[in-house]
Formats: structure tokens, sequence, C-alpha cells
């Protein structure tokens, strides 16, 4: 980065306390925090999660996807391997793969047919010694070293993950135990994956991190939560970060007797707590046993890009994806087991009515978080407050925290080298 | 079938057709599901899946009480941006028909005006419908909504 970077001459924002409690709304809108989280973030030292191993099961699956706003394609190699690369010709930039999702021997690129196999590799250069007399490629081109830009790709549980670094510890390190504990919980045996839904919201894609690290707002945004008790305050519940750097986290929601988590509601008049409102149809709220914690909600953000989720018998990988500082699209990836008998199959498809961009949970939270977009223009130096529960950082058993938020920030700050400029300041 | 049987059948398919569509656009939500029978299927799927025969819906109901179910949610439970929501159809082909039962497709478009006061276009794709007789009159037994605009802008909450 050259000197005159505006980046290099001013930090962009300054988190004025390190406990990530204070959050300056200018990381929801400037673009030169978004050029540097794609910079320290999407290419720095982290995993991002790109598909589920079920939706390139054969050799030559290949899915288009991306990190941070790079395109990048994974596909499944002739051994069973996986690969990923970057989805730039290396001759003169062009996308090479221009499907979503298919099967392919090799990729080539169409502008002139650079051909690359399944790793990235590069193995055909139309006219590459020339023809008749005319020259081709000299004769020093080395293809070997004009590849695709490969990335370093692992999978865990059958999600697929790649990153640009070469430095970021194993996968496995990265998500770490207690985290890694939580997703075999989901990914215990094989998955069948069953498509995917987008939404795209006008809104910053760290509100919707935020979001998902918070357990406070869903009993009191989502009325469906709370009428059904699918979820409410009061509840078992299971709030945890991952207790490193504490960018991933887990929220827990676990059933238990209907009658005492009730009255909070009624006695403060709370919107979400309406009991004159019934279905008729009952059975999307049937919540199988299927694991020995019966929780209606997990949740799981593993920074960046991928928040895994259970609600009753509803399960999805969402997968995150910032489409400039204003944007980001959420595909959510639905799942089943291989194994389930048809009764199971026909219960997941029916609660897929409650997330998604039509959910009845899931649709007010683009809601709320293009509210914060609209709500902080303009006023950048001015920060959120984040002190729900702050006087018990250790209480992992409510939902009346916003100790997961605190964790976040106070990683990301860390990750974006802005709690140094912080720490200076002070 | 005749000439002038065929052509009843299609007045009466986009008197049907249209009755839909105003029933949405007037935010007469209360009289969506009575276009239904009571053991129906209404899906909203997005095309990618339906070309993968991948079931994944962003609505599914098997019901008219679920349909019901979605309207009392939207009028009580939902929150989301208040929005002028109009459909405009066209294609109307019937696959199939006899005195019972009809199948037929179309394609749609969904415009929708914010309350700013511009307006984009929400979503197109196209209806697989199955109408059948039923208490006097046409209603469908089954409608998917199968839709090409794979990324929803914010959030779906009106049906198609």
């Amino acid at each position: 980065m050259n000197a005159l970077s505006p980046i290099a001459a001013a930090p962009p924002v300054v988190f004025p306390r390190a406990d990530g409690s204070r959050v300056p709304y200018a990381v929801f809108s400037d673009p030169a925090i978004y050029e540097l989280e794609q910079e320290r973030i999407f290419r720095g030292p982290t995993w991002s999660f790109l598909a589920l191993e079920a939706e390139i099961k054969q050799p030559g699956d290949f899915k288009s996807t991306f990190i941070g706003d790079t395109p990048v394609v994974v596909t499944r190699t002739e051994d069973g391997g996986l690969a990923a690369w970057v989805n730039r010709c290396a001759h003169r930039g062009a996308m090479v793969c221009r499907q979503s999702r298919g099967n392919a021997a090799s990729h080539a690129c169409v502008y002139h047919q650079w051909r690359y196999d399944l790793e990235g590799n590069l193995v055909g250069v139309p006219f590459l010694r020339g023809i008749g007399g005319q020259a081709g490629m000299p004769p020093e081109f080395d293809r070997a070293a004009n590849g695709l830009r490969k990335l370093r790709v692992a999978s865990y549980a059958g999600l697929i993950f790649a990153t640009f670094s070469d430095e970021v510890e194993p996968l496995a390190d990265y998500i770490g135990p207690v985290m890694g504990g939580f997703i075999d919980r989901i990914f215990h045996k094989p998955v069948e994956y069953l498509g995917c839904t987008r939404q795209f919201s006008n809104s910053n894609w760290k509100l919707y991190l935020e979001n998902v690290k918070d357990p406070y707002h869903a009993s009191l945004l989502h009325l469906f939560h709370t009428t059904f008790n699918i979820y409410r305050v009061g509840m078992k519940a299971h709030c945890v970060t991952d207790g490193g750097h504490g960018l991933h986290s887990l929220i827990m929601a676990i059933k238990q007797d209907q009658t005492e988590t009730a009255s909070a509601y009624k006695d403060q008049k709370i919107r979400t707590f309406d009991s004159g409102f019934a279905l008729e149809d009952e059975s999307i709220l049937a919540l199988i046993p299927e694991y020995d914690v019966l929780a209606t909600n997990h949740i799981q953000p593993i920074f960046p890009q991928l928040v895994i989720q259970q609600i009753h018998n509803t399960l999805v990988a969402r997968q995150l994806l910032p489409k400039g500082p204003d944007h980001f699209e959420l595909i959510f990836h639905f799942f089943g087991y291989e194994d389930d008998d048809a009764e199971m199959r026909k219960l997941r498809i029916k609660q897929a009515n409650l997330v998604g961009p039509a959910g009845y949970i899931s649709m007010e939270d683009t809601e709320a978080t293009e509210l914060v977009q609209r709500g902080v223009a303009r006023d950048g130096d001015l920060t959120s407050v984040i002190d729900m529960a702050a006087g018990a950082p250790d209480q992992s058993d409510t939902l009346i925290t916003e100790s997961l938020i605190r964790s976040f920030w106070a990683g990301y700050g860390k990750l974006m080298g802005l709690d140094a400029l912080a720490e200076a300041k002070v | 079938m005749s000439l002038v049987g065929e052509l009843a059948l299609r007045q009466e398919m986009l008197a049907l057709q249209d009755e839909y569509v105003s029933t949405l656009d007037t935010d007469a939500l209360e009289h969506w599901p009575e276009m239904f029978v009571e053991d129906c299927l209404y899906e909203i799927i997005p095309k990618e899946n339906a070309d993968l025969g991948l079931p994944a819906p962003v609505i599914h109901c098997d019901s008219r009480r679920m349909l019901r179910d979605r309207v009392v949610s939207l009028r009580h439970a939902n929150i989301f941006q208040p929005a002028v929501y109009r459909h405009f159809t066209s294609g109307l082909l019937i696959a199939a028909a006899d005195d019972a039962q009809v199948e037929m497709r179309s394609s749609y478009m969904v415009v929708r005006t914010s309350q700013a006061g511009d307006s984009s276009v929400f979503q197109t794709g196209r209806y697989h419908d199955v109408v059948v007789r039923d208490g006097g009159r046409w209603r469908f037994k089954s409608k998917r909504v199968i839709y090409d605009t794979s990324r929803i802008q914010t959030a779906l909450a009106i049906p198609i």
C-alpha cells in the first residue's frame, strides 16, 4: 500500500473501547473500511465457507461462489479431493467459469480458450508455438507459472472452506474445539443438499453477523418465536464464543416447560407475546427429536461467511457475502440427512417456511438491519451502545445478553488493526 | 373439445387469473386462501431449484389452513416495509383440460413500489397451476410459483 493511500494516511474509524461495546457507525458504510476488510479479513488469516460437500459430490462437479467479493470456483477433483481457485484467467483476466453450477473435466476461458484442469493448472494455450512460421508465445513462457490463482481448501464435517492465506492455521484449529463440537452436533452423519434460496439486503454484512450473535432481539422482534414458544427469554440457553479470537459463536435455546416462560412477556406487555394469535395448521411447529439436546434454535456463525442453523427440524448453512459497503447477500443452503425418512424430509421442507427470504421468523432480520443502515447514515463517528449483560461476562446461560456481539467486535478490531489505533488514541 | 368450448374455457381461466391478481393487488389477502381447495399445494420456489429437481422453497403450504395462517401472520405478526405490489401476467397456456381439471401455465411479473415512490421489478417467473371444480367454482388445487429473480430483495412477505 503506498503512502498516499487514505487508509495508510489516517484510520478510517477508531473503536473508542477495546471491549467491543462501542462501535462507530462508519464501519457500516465507509468504503475505506470495506476495502480494508477485503484485504485483512477475506484475503487475510480466515477460512471462508464456500459449499457443502454434498453440493459437489462427483468428480468435475463445480460451484461458482465468492470469498468476500472475489469470484472463486470450488470443484471436486478426479481423485475425489477438493480444489478452489480464483475465477480469473491468467491471460487477460476474464472470468473462466461462467456457470453457477455444473460438471466439467476442465475449464476453458471463452475469450482465447486458455484451458485449465480442475486443480487450476494451465494445460492448453491455442497457438502456443504459433503456426506455419508465425510466432506463438515466447519460448520462455512457462505454463506451470501461469495457472489460476489456487486457494488453500479444506473441509470440516462436510463443510468446504477456502483461504487466500498461507499463514492461517489449519481449518480445524481455526474453528477450534468448542465450535467444532457444535458443528459435529449438526453434521454428525452424511447430509443431502436440498437447494438454496437467496436474499439480498440493502445493509452492511456485519449487521447480519450482529443479528445472529444477538439472542436479545430474537424474542422481541419475532412474534412468531415468542407466541409459539420456539424461542423465549427464560428458556434454557447456551451462548458461547470460540474462546479464542471470539469471532465465532453459538446461540442455543433449549426446550422446556411452556408456562414458566410466558409470564415474563405478559407482565411487561411485550408486543411479540400475543396470546390471541393461533395457527390453524400447527404441523409447521413440530419438533421431532434428533439430537441429544432438544434445542429449538442452534445459530452458529463461523466467521466470516457461514452461519449454521437448526431451527426445529429445518437445517441450513447460510452463506453471507458482502456486496459493497451497504449490501450483502445471504444464500440459504437447505439440507437434510441422507437417511431421512419421508416424514422427516416433508417436515424439513414445511419448516423452510420459518426461515429464508419469506421466513415467518427470519424475514424481519433484513428489515431490522436495513433500518440500522438507514438510521446511521451521515453520523459515522457516533457509536452503538452494546452493554446488555456487560456486568456478567461469564454468564452463558442467558438469552438476555450482548456478550457475543462485544466479543465479535473486539476480534474484528484486532483483525482489522483498528484496536491498536484505538489504544494509541486513549 | 369444440372451438367454442375451448374459447369458453380460456375465458374462464383468464377470469380466474384476473381474480387472483386482483385479490393480491388490492390487498384482499383474506380472500386469497378461498381461491384454493382445502387440500391444496401452494409453493414459491426458485427456478434454480426447480430445474435441478431440488425441493427447497421460500414458501410451501400443503393446506388451505396454512394459507390462512400465512395471512394471519402477515396481518398480525410479521414486520416488513409497506409497499404496493402489482402483478402482470402473460402467455396463458392451457396444457391439459377436461370437465373437472385444467392444467395451465403463464408468465408473471411483480412490480414493487416503495414508500419513497420508486417502482422496480420485484420478481418474474412462471405459474404452474392445476385448477379443479370445487363448490361450484374453479379453485387452485396446486399453484407452483417458479421464480427467475433468484435474489429476493430484502424479503418476500406478500404472496405472489
